[in-house]
């Protein structure tokens, strides 16, 4: 990113996260054999690929992009997806939580708050193990939640997927150590150092296209657990609930059971950019994932979550 | 990156990391930085006050706005490096938030590895103690420039002058010896009442300076780089193999230091080819030049062998070649010592050697600062200065001149982990 303004050598906040990013999406094609890039259709894996396009132009991505499908996607997010991977020329792999449901390694939860979230875990372990991927690219922020501010750049898993918050590589200047043992494999968090308001920031600085999903638009929802949720054929209003059609925008976007809209007029990128800035609740606040207990997140990463 | 006019492009960033002992207040102080200058949010908060209710505690503590992983929050503790993050309309801040106990030597070093300035906690109450002279030595060994000396819990010593004087100038007396800090910057306080954290204090009229947020929005730190000695280690080689782009090789990397513009003659290293930059290549439009620490491609004039791990140099500066080193080394395994003829790999910048150790000339005693000669092996966070020979040439700045180039890391080989950090003398 060139700096237009300054000739002192300075370097704004944005120029430098988009370099650390840079650097770590080619540390990551140069250390291991075989990495992948999770992609969601969501502003931060969209952000990701635009940022491995810039690492890696005028060549194509040097590895294919991996999307853990729950199947209770918002259509908008799969049209989305197929359009810019088209336009990327990347080579999209998809894993379904589905096919392990199918094959019995996965249970779908019951109930009306039933959500394939967890499930993910094992989906995606069964697909790096499949695809034999030694590292899988994220867009993780450490400021997303508490466990996450922990995590490393180069996060080491054991042959089990899982994550040991306690016996992590320290990781100095700019050196990371992708050795592993057979078996073994990385997540890698080139965003780490991002913070939601760095990523709007962003997307608007590098004009970068997101689903309409982000923007103000009048939808059909239901309360359900202090959270906002658009009703479809996945989510279907409980008895006593009462349908409503309000005017939201999503702050994330993931699997339609478990994200939240919120009531928003927001719909171009500085009145969201605006938004963030007064917002009083953190982004994953409007994820009920998050919201099963306090320690929900380092729970879920221990197993091998993304 | 788009031009526009938008004042956010303006803010720089400014990463820092808090030193202190056990009980200093750190936690309480980025909680107060984030809490005052409205960087939290509020379910943070909310979660915060119900933990706090939980423990029993009389206020909500603020601490726990920080405290990541389970066993840390049932004990109070913090256990390894946690980066926070806030911003003002001027700056955005990256805190590296390093635990004031067990192996804190480890992650203070790895914390102040990427940080243009350490805030050292001393209690008003304490005055300066081993544990404050021993976060300066380590501030001053990572190279960093600018130093905050927060004298917290003023509150405790009835926000009296003489005290705070009198701690301010005990710390200058030692801190006259660390040569790496430019800038150090005294401020009583209190975090726990937010006096001189964010909003200047009422209760300390004698003190003129500025408060702590208003320090870190404008301390200038644009020179904290190397912008003389012209250095490329080369990360990955960018081959498109398409029709369109059919003979575009790249070579594709951060710069370390340095200015790099199209024209300029360089050579590479270690092959010592030379040639001329043909373009700065970028997403969006070539460069007209690129400075540490971008991220760019560079193509050159001529067609030559260049790979991952070699260094694009220019000018009559050139980085040094050896396969000797002197080090001031950091060890981090609880595992195993370090000790002479043990081997690993040694990783610097996009390099990979092996390594073995040679010597230990000395180690530093952590808590008198002193030397201490004829020793055979260095345990978990202790620091000592190391002779290293490579398999292959090093090219390599001082870590005084640069910190990219003069840094590496030890990696063990037979369990892959990090167990040293070494700044190169």
């Amino acid at each position: 990113m060139e700096d237009t303004k300054r000739h002192s050598y300075q370097v704004n906040h944005l120029a430098q996260l988009e370099s650390e990013a840079i650097f770590i999406l080619r540390e990551t094609a140069a250390q291991f054999e075989k990495p992948a890039l999770l992609f969601s259709g969501g502003k931060d894996s969209i952000v990701m690929a635009h940022l491995a396009r810039k690492a890696f132009h005028p060549a194509r991505l040097p590895f294919p992009l991996l999307h853990v499908d729950t199947g209770h996607n918002f259509p908008e997010t799969i049209a989305f997806r197929d359009s810019y991977v088209a336009e990327l020329k990347a080579d999209l792999r998809v894993a379904l939580v589905q096919g392990s449901i199918d094959k019995g390694t996965a249970t779908e939860e019951t109930g009306a708050n039933a959500s394939r979230n967890a499930l993910q875990t094992v989906t995606l372990l069964e697909a790096i193990e499949e695809g034999e991927y030694d590292a899988c690219l994220g867009g993780g922020r450490r400021d997303e939640e508490k466990a996450r501010a922990k995590e490393r750049f180069f996060s080491h898993r054991n042959d089990f997927g899982e994550w040991d918050p306690k016996n992590q590589r320290p990781e100095l200047w700019n050196i990371f150590n992708g050795r592993k043992h057979h078996g073994e494999n990385f997540r890698v968090f080139p965003l780490s150092n991002w913070t939601e308001m760095d990523v709007w920031q962003y997307i608007k600085a590098e004009n970068i296209d997101l689903p309409n999903l982000y923007f103000s638009h009048d939808r059909e929802v239901v309360s359900r657990g202090g959270s906002l949720l658009a009703t479809s054929d996945i989510v279907q209003p409980q008895p006593g609930e009462k349908v409503e059609t309000l005017r939201v925008r999503f702050r994330t976007i993931g699997d339609m059971t478990c994200t939240g809209a919120v009531e928003s007029d927001a719909d171009s990128l500085d009145q969201i950019i605006q938004e963030v800035a007064t917002a009083r609740q953190t982004e994953r606040g409007t994820r009920a994932d998050d919201r099963r207990s306090e320690t929900a997140m380092e729970d879920r990463k221990k197993e091998g979550y993304f | 990156m788009s031009e526009t006019t938008d004042g956010y492009l303006d803010m720089d960033l400014l990463r820092f990391t808090t030193a202190g002992s056990v009980d200093d207040g750190k936690s309480t102080l980025i909680g107060r930085l984030l809490y005052d200058s409205k960087n939290t949010f509020d379910d943070q908060l909310e979660a915060a006050e119900a933990s706090s209710k939980r423990r029993g505690d009389e206020h909500t503590n603020l601490a726990l706005l920080t405290d990541g992983l389970r066993e840390e929050r049932e004990q109070g503790i913090t256990i390894d490096v946690a980066y926070r993050y806030f911003a003002t309309p001027k700056r955005k801040f990256i805190i590296a938030d390093t635990p004031g106990h067990i192996q804190y030597t480890r992650n203070m070093v790895t914390g102040a590895s990427t940080a243009n300035l350490a805030i050292i906690l001393i209690d008003a109450r304490h005055g300066v103690i081993e544990q404050t002279m021993r976060h300066a030595f380590i501030a001053n060994l990572l190279r960093i420039r600018h130093v905050i000396i927060a004298v917290n819990k003023m509150d405790l010593v009835d926000y009296d002058e003489a005290v705070y004087t009198k701690i301010v100038d005990q710390f200058h007396d030692f801190a006259s010896r660390l040569d790496n800090i430019v800038d150090m910057t005294a401020i009583p306080m209190s975090a726990l009442h937010g006096d001189n954290v964010v909003e200047k204090s009422t209760k300390m009229p004698w003190y003129e300076g500025p408060t702590m947020l208003y320090h870190l929005e404008t301390v200038y730190i644009g020179s904290d780089h190397n912008h003389i000695d012209a250095r490329f280690p080369v990360q990955w080689v960018i081959r498109p193999h398409s029709d369109e782009h059919h003979d575009f090789r790249g070579y594709a990397g951060r710069v370390a230091g340095g200015v790099f513009k199209p024209g300029d003659e360089i050579t590479v290293q270690p092959s010592g080819f030379k040639s001329k930059i043909k373009a700065i290549a970028n997403y969006g439009g070539d460069l007209e030049e690129a400075y540490a620490p971008l991220s760019c491609t560079i193509t050159l004039e001529d067609e030559i062998d260049i790979s991952r791990g070699d260094m694009i140099v220019k000018g009559n500066n050139p980085p040094q070649k050896d396969q000797n080193i002197e080090a001031m080394v950091c060890w981090f395994s609880n595992s195993k010592k370090l000790t002479p003829r043990s081997k690993f790999h040694l990783r610097h910048t996009t390099h990979e050697v092996k390594a073995v150790i040679q010597e230990i000339r000395y180690k530093v005693n952590i808590n008198t600062l002193h030397k201490e000669e004829d020793q055979s092996e260095m345990a978990l966070n202790e620091i000592g200065r190391v002779s290293i020979r490579t398999s292959g040439p090093l090219f390599f700045d001082s870590y005084r001149s640069n910190r990219t180039t003069g840094s590496f890391v030890l990696i063990d080989s037979q369990t892959n982990e990090t167990v040293g950090a070494g700044m190169i003398v």
